[in-house]
């Protein structure tokens, strides 16, 4: 039986007869701007999604920032010329701070969808699922570049005033880190069976995360105070993600970090085509289908 | 059994197992275009396996699946392409418009948006939804939304569909609705269909029944030759399937 379908294929080959699938780079374009339209249309109906990512920050900005403003004094250390206060020194740590959130908000829709079914349109789309994962990431990076741009616009009245050639130098800072964090959020969502686990996800990542990294304090006095907890910061990839917009943000360039957040984009995203893999993936062995 | 070279749909000796549970035992059947075909088995049979097989969601480690000829494993995306699928679950977003998730399906098949469009009044005008292309799918009946979702199937022009169990928690109407339009898809565009159901009386006018149990095919035929000439399509169900099966094929 199995060699009629060989045969099948053989007469198909043999008749040229042009695939179905024959996708030109007009439909790859027309596919992403499709599932970016829809991550859009998602993010403008989920008003309070919108204004949560938005405020989340500008509270630690005008609470957190303005309470640490005399405790914390930080040092003049690159991209800085000159001494900061603490608000303009934790701003790019917000902004990733926004990214990372709308990361694992990606992720927690991805879940979303895998429960509630329509994962499984975008997964039967004649396209390659790299392409439908890549897709998805630039979608949920896009809507996170947006919230940043509000968040300068508005920190721009709390005096944090980078150059203004910097807002453009930071953007390709923020398309790495954000797909970056989207693929980490990829990968947690294909490990995650249900909506429930992920609220545990949220905690185990989201803040160990933030809190271990150079968001809030510089790595020098993380240095100085604690050893071990320098060096987890160091493999952080959030630190490098932060440590990239902070030098972009002030026309300056960090390459140690723009390499470091590649290699974990390139690992993540890995992972991330093998989790979402029908022949080894999680999602195939699970089962659980009937 | 041997497989006609046209088939719209080639399954040969397809098993399938989670782990130490077989799910799928040696599946062999075929769907010719413009055949009408239901894949009759009661809750747990394999049918869903069977679909995310077809359809790609899980791997075909064991046996193989074509599409038009076109392997599932070797040649995914080909075989994707001709495919049309109502899931059994709905897969519609709540809160955008009928318009907003049909055009989110012809981007998924690379459909530019002009065209797209034009297809969109078309199916929607079939199923009398055109009127409410701008409303939320939350807004919609269960009846109206499975509708959408055979609309948004037939989108891209499948030469195949697949339906799982697409009248479950419908009314009768929307149910007979369903079924008549798609038996005249089969006529009018030679439509190879592969409708899955537990419901027997859906299986009445199909051009043939497949009977899967267990993860087993125990039947593959017309329903007149499937029922002996006294007997009702139900009894002739229940005389397949209480039938033990053979333990050696496990």
């Amino acid at each position: 039986m199995s060699t009629t379908i060989e045969n099948i294929e053989m007469k198909q080959a043999r008749s040229g007869e042009p695939s179905r699938s024959h996708q030109t780079p007009r439909h790859y374009l027309t596919c992403l701007s499709g599932i970016i339209r829809r991550e859009a249309l998602r993010w403008l109906n989920q008003r309070g999604r919108f204004i949560s990512a938005l405020v989340r920050p500008l509270v630690w900005l005008v609470i957190f920032a303005a309470g640490f403003h005399f405790v914390l004094g930080v040092s003049i250390s690159p991209p800085y010329r000159t001494y900061i206060p603490y608000e303009v020194y934790i701003a790019p740590g917000l902004v990733g701070m926004i990214q990372l959130f709308n990361g694992m908000q990606s992720s927690l829709s991805m879940v979303y969808d895998r429960e509630m079914g329509s994962m499984r349109t975008l997964m039967v789309s004649p396209f390659p699922r790299w392409f439908l994962l890549t897709a998805k990431l630039l979608a949920g990076v896009a809507v996170s570049i947006v919230q940043a741009y509000i968040f300068f616009a508005i920190a721009w009245f709390w005096d944090i005033r980078p150059p203004l050639t910097g807002y453009i130098a930071v953007l390709p800072a923020l398309i790495l880190s954000g797909l970056m964090l989207g693929a980490l959020g990829l990968v947690l969502s294909s490990f995650i069976k249900q909506l429930e686990n992920f609220a545990g996800v949220m905690n185990f990542v989201i803040f160990p995360m933030f809190f271990t990294s150079s968001a809030l304090y510089p790595l020098w006095r993380m240095q100085q105070s604690s050893l071990p907890l320098y060096w987890i910061s160091q493999i952080n990839p959030f630190t490098h993600a932060v440590e990239l917009i902070r030098f972009m943000l002030y026309d300056s360039f960090d390459p140690a970090s723009a390499l470091i957040l590649c290699a974990y984009l390139a690992l993540f995203m890995g992972l991330a085509v093998i989790g979402y893999d029908p022949g080894r993936g999680l999602l195939a062995r699970r089962g659980g289908a009937e | 059994m041997a497989l006609d070279d046209e088939a719209a749909l080639a399954v040969a000796n397809l098993s399938y197992a989670f782990g130490s549970r077989k799910i799928l035992h040696d599946v062999n059947f075929a769907v010719q275009p413009g055949d009408f075909s239901i894949l009759l088995g009661l809750n747990g049979a394999g049918k869903t396996t069977l679909f995310a097989l077809i359809t790609r969601l899980y791997s075909a480690r064991a046996g193989k699946i074509a599409v038009f000829g076109h392997n599932t494993e070797r040649d995914p995306l080909a075989a994707l392409a001709c495919l049309g699928v109502v899931f059994q679950q709905s897969t519609l977003d709540i809160d955008l418009t009928v318009e907003q998730n049909l055009f989110y399906h012809a981007a998924l098949h690379g459909m530019p948006r002009h065209n797209a469009s034009s297809r969109i009044t078309e199916e929607l005008d079939r199923i009398g939804l055109l009127d409410r292309k701008s409303e939320k799918i939350r807004a919609l009946s269960g009846g109206q939304k499975r509708r959408v979702e055979l609309a948004r199937a037939l989108l891209h022009e499948p030469s195949l569909l697949l339906l799982d169990e697409p009248t479950v928690g419908l009314d009768m109407e929307s149910r007979q609705f369903l079924l008549q339009h798609v038996q005249t898809l089969c006529r009018t565009r030679a439509l190879g269909v592969l409708w899955a159901t537990h419901l027997i009386d859906e299986a009445t006018d199909a051009t043939k029944i497949i009977v899967l149990h267990q993860g087993r095919i125990l039947a593959d035929a017309s329903p007149r030759e499937i029922a002996h000439p006294t007997e009702s399509l139900r009894t002739a169900f229940d005389r397949l399937t209480k039938t033990p099966l053979p333990r050696a094929a496990e």
